[in-house]
């Protein structure tokens, strides 16, 4: 849908160092995610597409249509680029009310056309009621749905959102993607959303790009990204790894095995193709990939003995914080407080970074 | 008691304030959305009238629209009459300060209104033209309304650059301003009086209804 190069310089200022995005990327029809920490250029990549930062070099394609060309000198303005952009704050015109705010999207239309399809959409997005109430008199769930339906009425070829579950409770938050789903479906308007919350990449995103510091690190499907991230930066940035540090001491490929050290234990685990004896690596494995056991005497086959720093309870596990950045989590009734002294278990198979 | 300084002071005041909206409204919106060469120039020649002495201004006028300048001879023309001593250089006067007062106020207007609203219309396909009326000025309306009171209290009282350019004919160019000089001066203490404590009630009743205007109702109460 999207087909997108954009390469945008900021000067380091007086009190802002240097920025520059160059990104590159396709999206196809549904829902993709933009993620990535703040300051990553989630919400400029999203700007560029609309039309309010203009990129000092490459090309755009919506649809196949061209909505900014370097080369060519096409920068068409935000107003013939139809893409319906949904803004954090929802900007509904506080001095129109629901109905006269959807009007306004549609106000190219004669009037009995017009009429129609407001009361179209009102009726969809469940605002007949709120119809006449200013946006500061409806609640935040009808101001929400206002403001996606609003983006609509202009038949858009692509619907961006910026972060539009930022400070959302978690009832609003599943009413969004509720609401988002029916776009997709009675819509079949392609989505692009940014966010910084990996759970929403899953709820929504059937494609997913990584963007850090300016560029697109990683892409695809967000369970293939989760399930193997391209490099340790990836790995960090989903937040949900453990990343232990180790240096790979042996490789045999005829026994499909190979030993690496972690502080001062050996860990046996399988071949890694591409890695050489000497390699620095992480060992990338989610918290409840690992086990915390109970130590009594030496350290048994692939496991380390770790000092236990904090015990976190989240709402169905047990955290274990251990040093060396390794968490464990464990059901609650597998954990016992009694215990002092822990070893950490590695599991025979996993994937270094 | 002749009450025709007043009437004029009114009807001079009204004048230019209508053409200080008029004018003043185009230029805010321009300084406040584009981005050119010379833009904070352009600002600060347009706020220079508010802190030169009226008779430094009364005298670049008197070179603008004097009888032997261009504009004053192309008025002459149409008009068969020159425009310097007439009630309408009186109008020319109020608003060299009413200008600036709005042209200041509707610039920082128009550029408290925030940007997602007009990124929003500009998204949902309306021409530059429509977000004007349609979004950006009702959203300033309040402040410019505020705006336009106090330049209208403003040419109200001017003194010094209507006495240079529009000079003081009574019942011709007489306003208030020049109205009570002249009666301090010729010691009709009584019609000074009086007319001190109307145009001050007047100004106290606009300032207070622009006061009033001030609170934007868009702002605490209609952000979400």
């Amino acid at each position: 849908m999207i087909e997108a190069r954009i390469r945008k310089q900021f000067a380091a200022g007086r009190d802002s160092s240097g920025f520059s995005l160059h990104v590159e990327f396709e999206t196809s029809a549904g829902v993709t995610v933009l993620f990535g920490p703040s300051g990553a250029g989630k919400t400029l990549t999203l700007d560029a597409i609309a039309g309010f930062v203009r990129p000092d070099e490459g090309r755009i394609l919506l649809a196949d249509r061209i909505l900014f060309d370097a080369g060519a000198k096409v920068c068409l303005s935000p107003r013939h680029r139809r893409c319906g952009y949904v803004f954090q704050n929802y900007a509904l015109f506080p001095h129109m009310n629901i109905r006269q705010n959807l009007e306004f999207a549609a106000e190219r239309l004669p009037y009995r056309e017009r009429r129609r399809r407001v009361n179209e959409m009102l009726e969809r997005f469940r605002l007949e009621d709120v119809a006449g109430r200013l946006p500061h008199q409806a609640s935040g769930g009808q101001r929400q749905r206002c403001s996606i339906a609003r983006a609509l009425l202009g038949a858009p070829q692509i619907l961006l959102l910026d972060e539009p579950a930022q400070g959302l409770d978690a009832p609003l938050r599943s009413e969004l993607y509720t609401v988002l789903r029916q776009v997709r479906s009675e819509f079949g308007t392609p989505v692009l959303l940014v966010t910084h919350d990996l759970d929403e990449c899953f709820e929504l995103g059937e494609q997913m790009l990584i963007l850090r510091a300016g560029r697109v690190i990683q892409s695809g499907a967000p369970w293939e990204i989760v399930d193997r991230p391209a490099n340790v930066e990836v790995a960090r940035l989903l937040g949900v790894f453990n990343l232990i540090p180790c240096e790979i001491r042996a490789l045999d490929p005829a026994q499909n095995a190979s030993r690496l050290r972690f502080q001062e234990f050996d860990i046996s685990g399988p071949y890694l193709p591409g890695h050489l004896i000497g390699d620095r690596v992480f060992i990338c494995l989610r918290p409840d990939a690992l086990r915390a056991l109970p130590r009594s005497g030496p350290p048994g086959p692939n496991q380390a003995p770790a000092t236990l720093l904090r015990v976190v309870d989240k709402a169905d596990v047990v955290r274990l914080e251990f040093e060396h950045d390794i968490a464990v989590e464990m059901r609650r009734d597998d954990y016992d407080p009694q215990i002092r002294d822990w070893a950490i278990q590695f599991p025979a198979r996993f994937r270094v970074l | 008691m002749d009450w025709f300084p007043l009437w004029l002071s009114l009807r001079v005041a009204a004048i230019s304030t209508a053409i200080a909206v008029l004018l003043g409204l185009w230029i805010a919106y321009v300084l406040a959305n584009r981005e050119f060469r010379g833009k904070e120039l352009l600002d600060a020649a347009v706020t220079l009238p508010l802190v030169l002495p009226p008779t430094v201004l009364g005298y670049y006028l008197l070179l603008l629209i004097g009888r032997a300048s261009p504009i004053g001879k192309a008025y002459e023309w149409i008009f068969g009459s020159p425009v310097v001593f007439t009630w309408q250089a009186a109008v020319i006067a109020a608003l060299v300060h009413s200008a600036p007062l709005l042209i200041k106020s509707a610039r920082a207007a128009f550029e408290s209104v925030d940007h997602s609203y007009e990124r929003a219309a500009r998204t949902l396909g309306a021409s530059e033209w429509r977000l004007f009326w349609r979004v950006t000025l009702p959203l300033a309306r309040r402040s410019i309304s505020a705006a336009a009171a106090l330049a209208f209290a403003r040419s109200l009282g001017d003194f010094g650059v209507t006495i240079m350019i529009a000079g003081n004919i009574p019942g011709r160019t007489q306003t208030v301003a020049v109205a009570i000089y002249d009666a301090v001066e010729s010691g009709n203490g009584v019609l000074a009086r009086t007319l001190v404590l109307v145009i001050s009630a007047i100004a106290l009743a606009i300032l207070f209804a622009a006061n009033r205007l001030s609170p934007d109702p868009f702002g605490a109460r209609y952000r979400a």
